[in-house]
């Protein structure tokens, strides 16, 4: 096996440094301030003196190797080749000519690329591969980041938003996209307990580990047709799909009953208040493609209610903080419902143990 | 390609509008790969049926290594050959996601002659993913990642991959080198990150502020998050410039700061540092005048995850406050001693969060030698249930 021997293994990633634009390494660590000329674009000035712009556009985040060498196209014409993206699948150009920034945002309209993101603003939605990739997806994630960045694309454009507005989206409770702590997160949801094939589960699945799977103790061995397999208790199945990423004879994917769930209010942010979960503001909506027009009516009509209420700098959160669930639901006319009160593990500590109620 | 390809009516609504089309993507793709054009045929079925159409598992990778690629099969493979393996390569992705385009273009030359040409940048965890290729295909595609300097990222129970913020190469407010320490991290754990040897996946993820712009404390099992230890600096003269034009500091800075530790008179914001939580609240509103201070370094937390499989956490405070400076040995042993211990007691897909629920904070501190701290709770239990491991017995 002579080849082995020539195989290169673990050697890692390449090292960032050769990746670094030479301002960035003239300034690295030496960083003074930034501002935002205007959305989607940051100057940052270092202790010398030095301005390094970033133009930052929204992506789709799945990208063609086509598109990918179009985006490398401007950033060679533009940025001498240099270019990063950012943990919400943002590109940002890195451009040391301010007077090259508006022919790069007149090039990027011209290849559509919205600019933006900056500030108070709605950046580009996190989001999971859904239909297109995932085997537990309980809805698609591509199709309805487009249609609702479609949109909302004007908070995207523009700094027109009380605080930062951070949207994600998980097609399932794996949450490859940690919705779990955004402003608005739109998480798939299956609830329809696993749908058992019994000729196939003896042979793809081991037992205890199916049995341990389970987070509500709802799976037991059983005996059926002389086969030694599983039966779920449905009454305990909270549809989390555990028992189906151990064993794929348990599939839960359902037409008739997965769909999308809303969550407001989490952040993960330090900035003003703790870091903390996204809470349950619509339990169900249905899968509606290719639009999703309940989801995206849905989060439009949240948006708004924010938009209108906060004050400057207040998240979704810290401002259902300050006025309270009550007047949440109210002024949302989202209905509060027996879906909203947790009945998991540590449920009592999220029950109003007081009086203080605002109304 | 385009000539015998299938109508796809609902995906081409999705070309319309504002917002960069994933569909255009696809068909971008699609007219030099044959895998990239039936992907749309399946989404096109998912999204009339509503169904996902793809099976997970089976246990594909490249040789010697334990993971860096999902296994992904159709279920309709008479519909739809070119992707009835339509595996996933996670390529670990320079710290930073810095590039430079040649490197890139590289990588778009290996994918488009080995795989469907659809990518994502980046994956949920950091990774530059290449979506949908053939089993005989991963081991040309390693071989020609690896030649052009790019490795494989972690997937399954593994050290996945760790990412970082855009700290100190581009952030005035990073307190330490997210992009150094996350280099190093991942040539140091290489071993960890592609041979599977851990109850479920661990993440590292490095913010070089409290403003944690990559989401440590909720998507990684150990949070780096950047803080100071001294006084915020602060430029009177740019707090007055600020001031002077239009910002109300009283109401946007001093009343939203959440320990209320600042004052502002109309010339002087006055700051009680001792008061302070370090959230970037009003260094984020005035970073013309305000900076963290100069005692930098990060808080280490530990614990954050998802739901799956017993309910989200939020990583919490394991080290209030550590100096990073290369080699990093504090932070590497307490790492090494974390993987140890839930390592070997760690149940199979428990995360270390999960594991610390199930034995206590203060047994899973006592396993790797820390002391307990105040800063590690938001107040001291209430519960009057308390365990002691050893009792006085009368000396007969």
């Amino acid at each position: 096996m002579p080849d082995i021997a020539k195989r290169k293994t673990d050697i890692g990633p390449p090292h960032y440094e050769q990746f670094l634009p030479p301002i960035i390494k003239a300034n690295y660590g030496k960083w003074k301030y930034h501002e935002i000329p205007r959305p989607g674009v940051l100057v940052h000035v270092g202790e010398t003196g030095d301005r390094l712009y970033t133009v930052r556009a929204g992506s789709p985040r799945l990208l063609s190797v086509q598109t990918i060498r179009q985006i490398c196209d401007l950033a060679d014409k533009y940025c001498d080749g240099y270019l990063r993206f950012t943990s919400r699948h943002n590109i940002e150009f890195l451009l040391t000519d301010p007077a090259k920034i508006d022919l790069l945002i007149a090039d990027l309209a011209t290849a559509g690329f919205p600019v933006g993101g900056t500030g108070n603003a709605l950046s580009n939605i996190v989001h999971t591969q859904g239909w297109i990739h995932c085997h537990s997806a309980a809805t698609d994630a591509s199709g309805i980041v487009k249609a609702l960045m479609d949109e909302l694309i004007g908070h995207f454009t523009s700094m027109d938003l009380p605080g930062k507005l951070r949207v994600a989206l998980a097609c399932c409770v794996n949450m490859c996209g940690a919705v779990h702590c955004s402003d608005i997160a739109i998480l798939g949801i299956h609830r329809r307990p696993p749908k058992i094939n019994h000729d196939r589960l003896p042979k793809m699945c081991e037992l205890p580990t199916v049995v341990a799977s389970c987070p509500t103790a709802a799976i037991r061995p059983v005996r059926k047709d002389g086969h030694e397999t599983v039966e779920v208790a449905e009454e305990l199945c909270m549809f989390c799909g555990n028992c189906y990423t151990v064993c794929p004879a348990m599939p839960l994917n359902d037409p008739l009953n997965d769909g999308v769930s809303i969550w407001v209010g989490g952040k993960v942010s330090n900035a003003r208040s703790e870091p903390g979960f996204s809470k349950l503001a619509i339990p169900f909506l249905p899968n509606n493609p290719p639009r999703w027009p309940e989801v995206v009516d849905a989060v439009k009509k949240l948006v708004d209610v924010w938009a209108a209420n906060a004050r400057p700098y207040e998240r979704m959160g810290e401002w259902i903080e300050r006025i309270g669930w009550p007047r949440f639901f109210r002024l949302t006319g989202i209905e509060f419902t027996k879906q909203h009160i947790d009945d998991f593990r540590h449920a009592e500590t999220t029950f109003r143990r007081s009086v203080h109620v605002k109304r | 390609m385009s000539d015998e390809r299938r109508p796809t009516p609902k995906l081409d609504d999705l070309e319309k509008g504002p917002w960069p089309s994933f569909v255009r993507e696809m068909k971008r793709a699609a007219e030099g790969s044959a895998m990239a054009d039936q992907l749309l045929g399946v989404l096109e079925l998912s999204y009339g049926d509503r169904v996902g159409h793809w099976k997970h598992g089976g246990v594909v990778g490249v040789r010697g290594y334990g993971a860096g690629v999902i296994g992904r099969y159709s279920d309709v493979p008479e519909q739809f050959p070119e992707v009835a393996q339509f595996h996933t390569m996670r390529v670990n992705h320079p710290a930073g996601w810095f590039y430079k385009t040649d490197a890139l273009r590289k990588v778009c030359d290996i994918w488009e002659k080995h795989g469907s040409g659809l990518t994502n940048l980046h994956g949920a965890t950091g990774d530059i993913i290449l979506l949908g290729m053939k089993t005989e295909s991963l081991e040309p595609v390693f071989a020609e990642l690896t030649e052009n300097g790019f490795d494989l990222g972690g997937s399954g129970s593994v050290v996945r991959t760790p990412s970082c913020c855009v700290g100190p190469a581009r952030c005035e407010w990073a307190c330490f080198d997210t992009l150094a320490l996350t280099y190093d991290l991942t040539q140091h754990y290489q071993d960890e990150i592609h041979r599977p040897s851990l109850p479920y996946k661990f993440k590292i993820k490095a913010s070089g502020c409290p403003n944690d712009c990559v989401a440590a404390i909720a998507r990684a099992d150990l949070s780096i998050i950047g803080t100071w230890r001294d006084a915020i600096d602060v430029d009177q003269e740019a707090v007055g410039t600020y001031a002077a034009d239009g910002l109300d500091v009283r109401a946007t800075v001093c009343d939203r700061c959440p320990s209320k530790c600042m004052a502002w008179d109309g010339t002087s914001l006055d700051i009680d540092n001792s008061a302070c939580v370090r959230c970037m609240h009003c260094i984020n509103v005035m970073p013309k005048a305000l900076r963290p201070g100069l005692e930098r370094g990060a808080c280490i937390l530990i614990g954050g995850k998802a739901p799956i499989v017993s309910g989200a956490m939020l990583s919490s405070v394991l080290v209030p406050f550590m100096k990073l400076e290369p080699p990093y040995t504090e932070l590497k042993e307490l790492i090494g001693k974390i993987l140890e211990l839930w390592g070997d007691e760690g149940k199979n897909r428990e995360r270390v969060g999960e594991f610390i629920q199930r034995v206590g904070l203060g047994s899973f501190l006592e396993a790797i030698g820390l002391e307990p701290m105040p800063e590690m709770v938001k107040h001291p239990r209430e519960n009057p249930y308390v365990f002691y491991e050893e009792y006085f017995e009368e000396e007969k």
